[in-house]
C-alpha cells in the first residue's frame, strides 16, 4: 500500500505527438482514483506510464517514496487488470494466478495459500483447474482480478476492465470492484471512458481532455461545480445544456435565437450558460427568483422508465435543450412550455476559454 | 438429385484415391516377387511369395560397395536427418521470429525481408557455395554437415512471425508485470501457445527433410551415412556384369521409406489441421 505521485508527467511519442502534457496528481494511500475522458485523452497512456509499460518522456512518477521512472514493471509493486483480461490461455486458472508469484521465487505453500485466499474472495475456487477459454466473461474478469490480488501489491491499476462485459454484468462487477477495493484498502488507479463508472467508483475523479487535466475532485463536487464546459458536458447523462448567451439591456439573451432571458451575474458581455437537465423546471409563469427562464417548443418526449427526457428547442434554428421530467408527464410535440432554473443551479462559463466563472 | 450429387462426389474421391494409391499398391505387390520375375514380366499385379525374404534382405543384409550398410542403418540415418532437419528448423525459425517481432533493433524489418527473400534461393541454386562452405569447415560426411546448412528456414520464420504478431500485446505486458523476462516469456507463454503451429511445421519439415535427395548425395560419400532415399538409388545402380538389378529390393526399400512419413502424418494429423485452422489465444 502506498501513495502514488505524478509530477508534471509528459509523454511525447515519435513524430512529436504529445499524448500527455504535464500531468500532476497526488494519490493518497488507499484512495480510489478514476481517470476519465474521451478516447485519445491520454488516460491509458498515463496509467501505462505508472505501470512502467510506457517510457516517461519528462516528469516523475513515484510509488510510495520511490522514484520509479526507470524501474521495471515487475519491480514497481503494482498489479494491472487489462481490458481484454490478458489471461494466459494455456494455463489453468490456478497457474494464471500463481505465475507472477512463481517468477518471484515465492515458496510453494505461500503461493498456494495466496491463490486459495484470492479464489475465496472472488468465488472462483471451483474453476481453479479450468482454462480461461472455458470460463464466461465475468469469470475471466474475476480471474484477472485474482491475478492482481494475489500479488498483494502497493497499487492496483485498472485499464477499462469492464468494457468487454455486457451491461448487466458490468454493473455487478462495478459494485464488486468497489467493495473489494474498500475491503483491501489498496491504492487504485482506474481508467474508463464511461462517466457513470467513473462517478460510482471514484473517491476522486480526474477528468482528462487532450492530455491535460480539466478537473480533479470528488464525483459529486465535479458534478456540482464542473470546472469547464468540457467537464460539464462529459460528466452527467444526459449532458448539461450549454447555451451561448450575450448580455443585452443588462439581461441575458441567446446569442442566436430568442426565448431565453436571465439575470446577468457577472461583468462580461457573453457567456456560456449551463443548466443540468434536472434543474429546468416546467412552470406556468416564471418566478421572479429564477436566474434563467426559457420559452421553448416541445420536440420529442423520451420515456426511459423512472423518468422521461423532454427535448425542446428555442424556436426555428435555435438550440435544443434536454429537460428531465417525471415519467408521468404528458407533453405533445409542438406544445409551448415555460422553463425556469434557480440561481444555484445555473453555471456560467467563459465564452472563449470555457472555464467556469463563479 | 441429392443422391446423384452424392454419387458423383464419391466418384471423384474414388478416382483420386485410385490415382494416388495404385502406384503404391503396385510397388508393394511387386516388392513381394523375386528380381527375375520382375525383370522378365515387369510390374506385378498379384502378390508373390517373396515378401519375407525381400524385406529381410533389405533390412538386414549389408550391401553397397563396402558391404557395411543395411536398411536399418539407412533408416536410422534418414530419421536423424528428418528429425534434425525439422527440429532444427523449428528452433531456428522460432528464435528468429521472436527476435523480429518482440525486440526493437535497428533494421529489424529489413532483416525479416532479407530472410524472407531467401525463399527465392532454394538449395539447388546455392548448392555450390553451400558445399564449399561445409567442405571447408570439414563437415563433409558428418550428420551436422548434413543437417545444419539446411535448417535456416524462411517459411518457418514467416509462419511464426505471423503467429507471434497475432498474439495480443497485453499478454506480453501482463507477463512483464508478472516478472517474466524475455526468456521466460518465450518459454512459458509463447512456446506453449505455439504448440499446434509447431506440430504443423514439424510434419511438413520432417517429410521434407526425410525426402531430401540432392544434398545428402553431395554431402555423404561415406556409405554409413547414406539415407534410405539414397539407398534406393544405390540398389538400382548395381548394373555391373551380368547381374540383374534388384528391382524387388528397391521396391521393398521404397515401401519402407514411405512408412515413417506416413506414420508421422497419421499421428500428427489432428494437430496439423488444428494448427492450420485454429489459434489458441
Amino acid at each position: 500500500m502506498a501513495t502514488i505521485t505524478l509530477d508534471t508527467v509528459r509523454k511525447v511519442y515519435a513524430g512529436n505527438v504529445e499524448a500527455v502534457k504535464g500531468v500532476s496528481i497526488d494519490i493518497a494511500d488507499g484512495e480510489f482514483i478514476v481517470l476519465v475522458g474521451p478516447s485519445g485523452c491520454g488516460k491509458s497512456t498515463l496509467l501505462r506510464m505508472v505501470a512502467g509499460l510506457e517510457d516517461i518522456t519528462t516528469g516523475e512518477v513515484k510509488i510510495g517514496d520511490r522514484l520509479v521512472n526507470n524501474v521495471d514493471p515487475a519491480d514497481r509493486d503494482i498489479a494491472m487488470v487489462f481490458q481484454n483480461y490478458a489471461l494466459y490461455p494455456h494455463m489453468s486458472v490456478y497457474n494464471n494466478l500463481a505465475y507472477g508469484l512463481k517468477n518471484r521465487g515465492m515458496a510453494k505453500d505461500e503461493i498456494d495459500r495466496r491463490v486459495k485466499e484470492a479464489a475465496g474472495i472472488l468465488e472462483i475456487g471451483n474453476f481453479l483447474d479450468r482454462r480461461p477459454r472455458q470460463l464466461s466473461g465475468g469469470q475471466r474478469q474475476r480471474v484477472a482480478m485474482g491475478r492482481a490480488i494475489v500479488r498483494e501489491p502497493a497499487a492496483f491499476l485498472f485499464d477499462e476492465p469492464l468494457s468487454n462485459l455486457d451491461a448487466k454484468l458490468r454493473v455487478q462487477m462495478r459494485v464488486e470492484i468497489k467493495r473489494l477495493q474498500r475491503s483491501l484498502g489498496t491504492t487504485s488507479v482506474y481508467v474508463t471512458h464511461d462517466q457513470l463508472e467513473a462517478m460510482t467508483l471514484a473517491d476522486r475523479l480526474v477528468v482528462l481532455n487532450g492530455g491535460v487535466i480539466e478537473q480533479i475532485g470528488s464525483p459529486i463536487s465535479v458534478y456540482d461545480k464542473p470546472a469547464s464546459t468540457f467537464v460539464a458536458s462529459f460528466i452527467g447523462s444526459p449532458a448539461m445544456n450549454l447555451l451561448p448567451v450575450t448580455v443585452r439591456d443588462g439581461g441575458l439573451a441567446l446569442t442566436n435565437g430568442s426565448g431565453l432571458s436571465g439575470k446577468n451575474a457577472n461583468g462580461a458581455d457573453s457567456y456560456t450558460v449551463g443548466v443540468r437537465p434536472e434543474h429546468f423546471e416546467v412552470v406556468e409563469t416564471a418566478s421572479a427568483d429564477a436566474a434563467v427562464t426559457a420559452d421553448v417548443t416541445v420536440n420529442v418526449l423520451e420515456p426511459v422508465g423512472a423518468e422521461s427526457f423532454l427535448y425542446a428547442s428555442f424556436g426555428e434554428g435555435g438550440p435544443e435543450i434536454v429537460v428531465r421530467v417525471s415519467s408521468h408527464a404528458q407533453y405533445q410535440p409542438g406544445q409551448k412550455l415555460v422553463l425556469q432554473a434557480m440561481p444555484e443551479d445555473v453555471h456560467f462559463f467563459d465564452a472563449d476559454t470555457g472555464k467556469r466563472i463563479d | 438429385m441429392n443422391n446423384k450429387l452424392h454419387l458423383s462426389d464419391h466418384l471423384v474421391l474414388l478416382a483420386g484415391v485410385f490415382f494416388m494409391v495404385t502406384p503404391v499398391l503396385l510397388t508393394f505387390i511387386t516388392s513381394t516377387h523375386d528380381a527375375i520375375t520382375i525383370y522378365r514380366e515387369g510390374v506385378q499385379f498379384l502378390p508373390g511369395d517373396q515378401f519375407l525374404q525381400n524385406y529381410e534382405t533389405v533390412l538386414f543384409r549389408a550391401g553397397g560397395f563396402t558391404k557395411e550398410v543395411d536398411g536399418f542403418v539407412m533408416l536410422k540415418n534418414s530419421l536423424i536427418l528428418g528429425l534434425g532437419f525439422a527440429i532444427g528448423k523449428i528452433v531456428i525459425s522460432m528464435l528468429a521470429a521472436y527476435a523480429i517481432v518482440y525486440f526493437r533493433f535497428p533494421f529489424a524489418s529489413l532483416c525479416f525481408w532479407v530472410i524472407f527473400s531467401t525463399l527465392l534461393l532454394p538449395l539447388e541454386v546455392r548448392i555450390l557455395p553451400s558445399y564449399e562452405i561445409v567442405q571447408s569447415l570439414g563437415m563433409v560426411n558428418t550428420y551436422s554437415g548434413l543437417i545444419v546448412p539446411l535448417i535456416a528456414s524462411a517459411t518457418g520464420t514467416f509462419f511464426f512471425r505471423q503467429f507471434f504478431l497475432s498474439v495480443p500485446d497485453e499478454l506480453l505486458e501482463a507477463a512483464r508485470i508478472d516478472g517474466a523476462g524475455p526468456w521466460k516469456f518465450f518459454k512459458d507463454i509463447l512456446v506453449p501457445l505455439s504448440k499446434t503451429m509447431i506440430a504443423a511445421i514439424f510434419i511438413i519439415m520432417f517429410v521434407y527433410g526425410w525426402n531430401q535427395y540432392l544434398w545428402p548425395t553431395l554431402m555423404t560419400t561415406d556409405e554409413s551415412l547414406f539415407t534410405l532415399v539414397r539407398g534406393i538409388k544405390q540398389i538400382m545402380q548395381v548394373w555391373v556384369g551380368s547381374q540383374i538389378p534388384a528391382f524387388n529390393e528397391a521396391m521393398a526399400l521404397a515401401i519402407l521409406a514411405m512408412l515413417p512419413p506416413v506414420i508421422v502424418v497419421i499421428v500428427f494429423q489432428s494437430w496439423f489441421v488444428k494448427g492450420l485452422v485454429e489459434s489458441d489465444k
